[in-house]
């Protein structure tokens, strides 16, 4: 469902994520990790089409996600790091812009937003401005819009961070029966290891731009002698905290950006 | 279509509930209708050139139309600071779809604010002189209000900072809007003031509007029809190429 094949990505002078393979067959739930700086979030962007691999190539369902993005991005419902909704308009009314960018059918469009706002418990508010929402709401109002094309892959880049306990398990409750119900292939990221080795059935982690370990989490941590997924995950990427690493990748960006509009 | 036309509706929607911009955005034009309109009009009389709200009414509409449509760029800063532009990026429609459903949309609240400064302009006291004209001055207003936009979009597309916009975007807006003729006739102005105005297609806008509206142009009406049209078009293309190389 999803293929990566030897994808590279370079700001600059600074390669960010150096010949990255792996796959996801359909309808598996699979859990990217690795710390910050690590070509967590590049590769995502070039798996979401929103970044083009400087080499390698990346197919979601058959689709070359540079050279066919648009037939790409029709299979992804996307749920973003950050939040991505229209705070001055409705729920519905957000679920609604989605459906149309997405040539989703008018008919469909009413039963889906019903069916949806039901599933994330946010039908009784749905003609709320979404800015009164709080960030647990609207993290569950992205998932019902992400899921408002029958998307093929759900693409989820920390979906749990800053929610509490309450909410990230019902975020997670959610994903799982729309995988299951819907028969979603689901790619997400998290630093949340606990999540990661309760979710996933099969796992990538990323460090310095490579994958340091694939598997199921019971394979990585026995792999890596083990007893929990975040001891694996220490004993793969060190205990240095990465805010270093990840600032010279972040300069590079905010160089080519600053040159690309001079241009 | 369905994805330019939503995108046109949601700033529309918009639009329509933030009433404290509306009522903010209305004060300027209004400010300079009452103490210009009135403070000069004295003295325009006795410089035998006649009614001066008659002269100024046309400019404070496009006043009102192309300080909204240019601010309607930071609309693409909000969008990018609160994640918004990147829903629309990865819809599976191109970037021209996108551009062309916010300028439209922005456009299309310019007008409607150029169009509500227009009816405060006829409380104030303004006739419209030539009411066949009319659909004219409004075509005048719908062509400022895309052009204005465009120029939103551009400025709105490279620059990511939201304090500095509206910096530039007054450096850019103001001295086009002081230059137009919106406020006093260009006839008898020093050499390199006049050439200045000349040079600034919102003249030729504000003329067509004036024209149209009280029956005098200081240029032929098509060829500040031609002129507007001419760099519409190309700001539209320019801000749809600024829009199209937008990264998140």
């Amino acid at each position: 469902m999803i293929e990566v094949r030897e994808l590279v990505k370079d700001f600059g002078g600074f390669r960010a994520v150096d010949g990255v393979s792996f796959a996801v067959p359909a309808g598996q739930i699979f859990g990217f990790l690795g710390p910050n700086g690590a070509g967590k979030t590049t590769t995502v962007k070039m798996l979401t089409t929103v970044l083009r691999p400087t080499s390698g190539t990346v197919l979601i369902d058959g689709h070359d996600a540079a050279r066919e993005p648009l037939a790409a991005r029709r299979c992804l419902g996307i749920v973003f790091q950050d939040p991505s909704v229209d705070n001055e308009l409705t729920a519905a009314e957000n679920l609604e812009v989605h459906g149309v960018l997405y040539g989703v059918p008018a008919a469909e469009r009413r039963r889906a937003c019903e069916e949806l706002l039901r599933f994330v418990e946010l039908w009784e508010r749905r003609d709320e401005i979404v800015k009164q929402f709080s960030g647990g709401m609207i993290r569950r109002l992205e998932l019902a819009r992400a899921l408002m094309h029958k998307p093929r892959i759900l693409f989820l880049d920390e979906p749990t961070v800053g929610l509490d306990p309450q909410t990230r398990s019902h975020i997670w409750a959610f994903v799982e029966r729309s995988a299951r119900e819907r028969a979603t292939t689901v790619f997400f990221t998290t630093h949340y290891m606990d999540e990661a080795e309760r979710v996933a059935q099969e796992l990538a982690v990323i460090d310095h731009g490579r994958i340091v370990a694939r598997g199921s989490p019971e394979a990585i941590k026995r792999q890596t002698k083990a007893a929990t997924l975040e001891e694996a995950f220490i004993a793969l990427t060190g205990h240095s905290i990465r805010d270093e690493d990840a600032s010279p990748a972040d300069q590079m960006r905010q160089m080519s950006k600053l040159w690309r509009g001079r241009r | 279509m369905g994805a330019v036309w939503i995108l046109c509706l949601r700033q529309l929607k918009r639009y329509a509930r933030a009433r404290a911009r509306i009522l903010a955005s209305l004060g300027q034009p209004v400010l300079f209708l009452v103490a210009l309109g009135f403070g000069f009009a004295p003295v325009f009389k006795q410089a035998g050139r006649g009614d001066y709200i008659e002269y100024l009414a046309p400019g404070v509409v496009a006043m009102g139309i192309l300080f909204t449509a240019a601010f309607s760029g930071i609309e693409i800063i909000w969008d990018r600071q609160f994640g918004f532009l990147k829903e629309t990026l990865v819809a599976p429609i191109s970037r021209l779809q996108i551009v062309l459903g916010r300028t439209l949309g922005g456009a299309a609240v310019a007008l409607l604010q150029g169009v509500v400064v227009f009816g405060l302009c006829i409380l104030a006291g303004f006739r419209v002189q030539r009411p066949a004209l009319l659909p004219v001055a409004f075509a005048f207003m719908a062509l400022i209000s895309l052009a204005f936009t465009a120029v939103g979009t551009v400025i709105g597309s490279s620059l990511d900072d939201m304090q500095a916009l509206p910096l530039v975007m007054n450096l850019v807006v103001t001295p086009l809007f002081f230059l137009s003729s919106a406020i006093f006739p260009l006839e008898g102005l020093p050499r390199w003031l006049m050439l200045a105005s000349r040079l600034n297609p919102l003249t030729y806008g504000i003329d067509g509007l004036r024209g149209a509206l009280t029956g005098e142009f200081a240029t032929p009406l098509a060829l500040d029809a031609l002129i507007l049209g001419a760099v519409t078009v190309a700001l539209l293309a320019l801000g749809a190429w600024r829009f199209s190389r937008i990264e998140v």
